[in-house]
């Protein structure tokens, strides 16, 4: 701006507008380079502090980096199947490196679930009922956070804070909290990743709220329906689509979540995963990641299917949402 | 709702039979996926016997971990020795190491103690109690029961060492009664063989005799013995408990605040005003000769032993390094490999189709599995955490680059190409300035959410704050500790959300890219 602001003595416009861009081009440079320079200083400061942090420094443990990788080398490539469908093995030596039929779950006398299948099952099931919840509980606040629906600014604020504090609150805290109190299982795992997951499902419900049609809502107004009317006949039938959309998102998350939290002592497979690498069973942990990535391949696999039926291409949105 | 006729109401759904002649499969679909839900939570009740954990959970505790984020509690134990009083604090008491707190009160007296430390029978106690109380008269304190019983003392005192003469006895100063204050109009009253406490209008008196802990009146629900003569707690509510036993009385006196949070006791600052502190740093004489009072306040401080103040913020920094570093390097292998990844931008399909499934794998091992692996390769650590979140994260940014780059507008693309640019040039003119406010959004959006991540990886070893916490929560009393690393983390959290719209908004103008 301080060009124009010059007397254009003896200057074409054409001279002008090159002087002006020119300036503009070179603040930009100088931004751009700066910004980088920042950056490149902050990851090398970051850099360093990470590796003079670390246990084992970078580079005294590179050329080590791929013997743990041999280390997971099983004995031979059945030993995976084995474990995973808790076969005998015939390296049984009664250590717990190779008691894969030990972990079987029987149903029935002669029916049995592999343990891991069945860990896995808790962890989806973690995940599945603390996505329910979380969507409950999201949908009955979202409605009184939306500044459409709720006249009331305190309520709203109030409303607001709450999901806020649930969303951000760290999930290990929540989880080691009712682990101290409940023991160890699967009720502290889901109690946790619930009410992370009404915080989050609570933001991106009212959010969608916000931007819903108000006409239908109007119309009931008019005919003297009460809140919950408008909001349940007027409002929900639009929004569902989306709110089922980032619920099933949602519990993309939280299978990962879960299996996260089983790792610290919420049970299920992340637990499982954890006791195996930590005590160099390599059948063992192959068996597990390959049963997770299936897993979680599959279910994100299904969730977009899903979500694809229920609301078209439109709003595909991959995010994380939390 | 406003009411219809019935004759409106049949021309209405006659006019619309669609709307109002609904199909039964579509009636019916809404009760059906609500039973289906209410079966599926049934089923989820039983297979994690929820009902079970529910009822062998021990609320008590909980009670007390919650009031620990917020307070912290005293124990002085005032062990009842026949004609005194022994009080003492645990170690490492919050008070430092001679506690002589105000809501303590103690009545000071000379005694008689046997010099062996025999334990005093109980015909012995009541000679010995006698002696006390003469002792206490000797100190010129006088309260009202003891003026009553001093004056038949002396008799009792004269007969004392008769009794037993071949004991040696040494005389000293010690507590006779101690009255224990919890604020309010709670207190508790302790005397060698009496126990009194008082909660508002109500009060209780025990009597301790042969091993027994007898209460005078019917006990109200606040104070529990579960049987006769058996030990005593009393519940004063927020401010503490008492638990009355024959030989000792144990007090939990709880505070509202951080306790130490500056210096710990065994800092040369504990237990001085904030002003006190102040004119030292700035003006008093070194306390300690080797370095100036501002460095020794600020070591103090970092090393107190109970907050680990230094500690925990080096834990968060290696949190926070650990999510940038990730992010970036995510960043900076991702963009060039989504560059190839997308089927507009290079028709090699099979490249194409390897690179996405690549994504797919990285995405879908899960960090928690990385840091899992990385902890073991690197050791426990940030890097451990940084490599594991930049793995995670190539995955997930390259599919969402790769996404962002297949739906771009190809005119601008071909504008540049009939200018005659090379590709190179149409890929830094053409398609760049489309998608690059989009990656950075994107990336910025994840460097927020992975400082949360980082947070939880942590506590499987991979470096930074989480594992920190997690120790702190596995101990279950440092609760206050667990407060403050969750307080600093959602002050990070809340400080890198805020940086990050605020660079998202200035990049690209709104808050964009759907990843929301």
């Amino acid at each position: 701006m301080s060009v124009t602001n010059r007397p254009p003595v003896s200057l074409s416009p054409g001279h002008a507008i090159e002087v002006h861009w020119q300036a503009l081009a070179a603040r930009r440079r100088f931004y751009t380079i700066g910004g980088l320079l920042l950056m490149f200083a902050a990851l090398s400061g970051s850099l360093w502090f990470a590796n003079e942090s670390n246990a084992g420094k970078f580079f005294d443990r590179l050329p080590y980096f791929f013997d743990f990788v041999g280390q997971l080398m099983p004995r031979d490539g059945w030993e995976v199947w084995r474990a995973l469908f808790d076969l005998p093995s015939p390296y049984d030596d009664g250590s717990l490196k190779f008691d894969y039929p030990d972990g079987r779950v029987y149903v029935t006398d002669g029916f049995y679930i592999p343990e891991y299948f069945y860990d896995m099952l808790e962890t989806i099931n973690i995940a599945l009922v603390s996505t329910l919840i979380g969507f409950g509980f999201g949908f009955v606040l979202c409605f009184l956070a939306a500044s459409n629906l709720t006249s009331r600014r305190w309520l709203r604020w109030f409303v607001r804070r709450f999901m806020e504090i649930l969303r951000a609150f760290p999930e290990i805290v929540i989880a080691g909290f009712f682990l101290a109190v409940l023991s160890i299982g699967a009720v502290p795992a889901i109690i946790a990743v619930a009410i992370h997951t009404i915080g989050a499902l609570g933001k991106l419900f009212f959010e969608v709220v916000e931007n819903a049609d108000l006409r239908p809502e109007e119309g009931l107004r008019a005919v003297g329906a009460n809140w919950v009317e408008r909001v349940w006949f007027g409002i929900v039938p639009q929004v569902l689509p989306n709110f089922l959309s980032y619920g099933l998102l949602r519990l993309e998350i939280n299978v990962r979540a879960s299996t996260i939290i089983g790792a610290v002592g919420g049970g299920g497979i992340g637990e499982a995963l954890r006791l195996s690498i930590s005590r160099g069973h390599e059948a063992k942990t192959l068996a597990i990641v390959l049963l997770l990535f299936c897993t979680i391949t599959a279910v994100d696999q299904f969730s977009a299917w899903l979500r694809r039926r229920i609301v078209g291409s439109q709003s595909f949105d991959f995010g994380r949402g939390d | 709702m406003a009411t219809l006729t019935a004759s409106e109401a049949e021309s209405l759904a006659e006019r619309h039979p669609d709307i109002f002649a609904v199909p039964l499969r579509k009636r019916l679909a809404g009760w059906l996926i609500g039973f289906g839900i209410v079966a599926y939570l049934s089923f989820a009740w039983w297979f994690f016997s929820v009902g079970q954990v529910l009822s062998g959970a021990n609320w008590e505790i909980a009670d007390a971990y919650m009031a620990d984020w917020i307070s912290y509690e005293i124990q002085p134990s005032l062990a009842l020795k026949g004609n005194h009083l022994e009080i003492t604090y645990p170690r490492f008491s919050p008070l430092g190491d001679n506690p002589d707190p105000d809501w303590v009160e103690k009545r000071m007296g000379t005694v008689e103690i046997p010099e062996r430390g025999t334990p005093v029978t109980p015909d012995n106690g009541a000679a010995k109690a006698g002696a006390g109380f003469l002792g206490n008269m000797n100190s010129s304190n006088s309260g009202g029961f003891l003026g009553q019983l001093g004056t038949s003392a002396p008799g009792a005192a004269t007969t004392a060492p008769a009794n037993t003469p071949q004991e040696p006895v040494r005389r000293e100063e010690a507590v006779l009664e101690a009255t224990v204050h919890f604020g309010g109009e709670k207190s508790v009253e302790i005397l060698p063989g009496l126990v009194r406490v008082q909660r508002g209008e109500e009060m209780l008196t025990f009597e301790i005799e042969d091993g027994r802990v007898i209460a005078r009146d019917p006990l109200p629900d606040w104070a529990i013995q579960r049987e006769p003569g058996a030990k005593v707690t009393a519940y004063l509510g927020f401010a503490g408990r008492v638990e009355i036993r024959d030989d000792v009385v144990k007090i939990r006196r709880r505070f509202l605040g951080w306790e130490n949070f500056f210096f710990d006791t065994r800092s040369a600052f504990f237990g001085r005003s904030v002003g006190e502190v102040a004119h030292l740093v700035f003006f008093g004489e070194r306390l300690d000769p080797d370095s100036s009072n501002t460095a020794l306040a600020w070591q103090d401080f970092l090393n107190n032993t109970e907050w680990q103040h230094g500690d925990v913020w080096l834990k968060l920094f290696q949190t926070i390094v650990m999510a940038f570093v990730g992010t970036v390097f995510a960043t900076l292998l991702a963009f060039p490999l989504a560059f190839a990844a997308a089927r507009n931008i290079n028709p090699n399909r099979a490249v194409n189709f390897l690179l996405k499934r690549f994504f797919d794998f990285l995405r879908s091992v899960d960090m928690l599995i990385w840091a899992l692996f990385f902890t073991r390769a690197f050791g426990p650590g940030p890097l451990a955490g940084i490599s594991a979140i930049f793995v995670t994260d190539t995955g997930t940014f390259g599919k969402l680059y790769s996404e962002t780059l297949e739906n771009i507008d190809d005119k601008q693309r071909e504008g540049v190409r009939s200018v005659g640019a090379g590709p190179a040039e149409v890929q830094r003119y053409g398609v760049m300035p489309q998608v690059l406010p989009v990656f950075i959004s994107q990336s910025l959006y994840f460097w927020e959410s992975n400082t949360r991540s980082a947070t939880i990886i942590g506590a499987v070893g991979a470096g930074g704050i989480g594992l920190k916490l997690w120790e702190a929560m596995r101990t279950n009393s440092d609760w206050e500790n667990v407060a403050y690393m969750v307080l600093l983390i959602l002050l990070v959290v809340f400080i890198f959300d805020n940086i990050s719209n605020l660079l998202r908004r200035k990049l690209i103008g709104t808050d964009a890219a759907g990843t929301r």
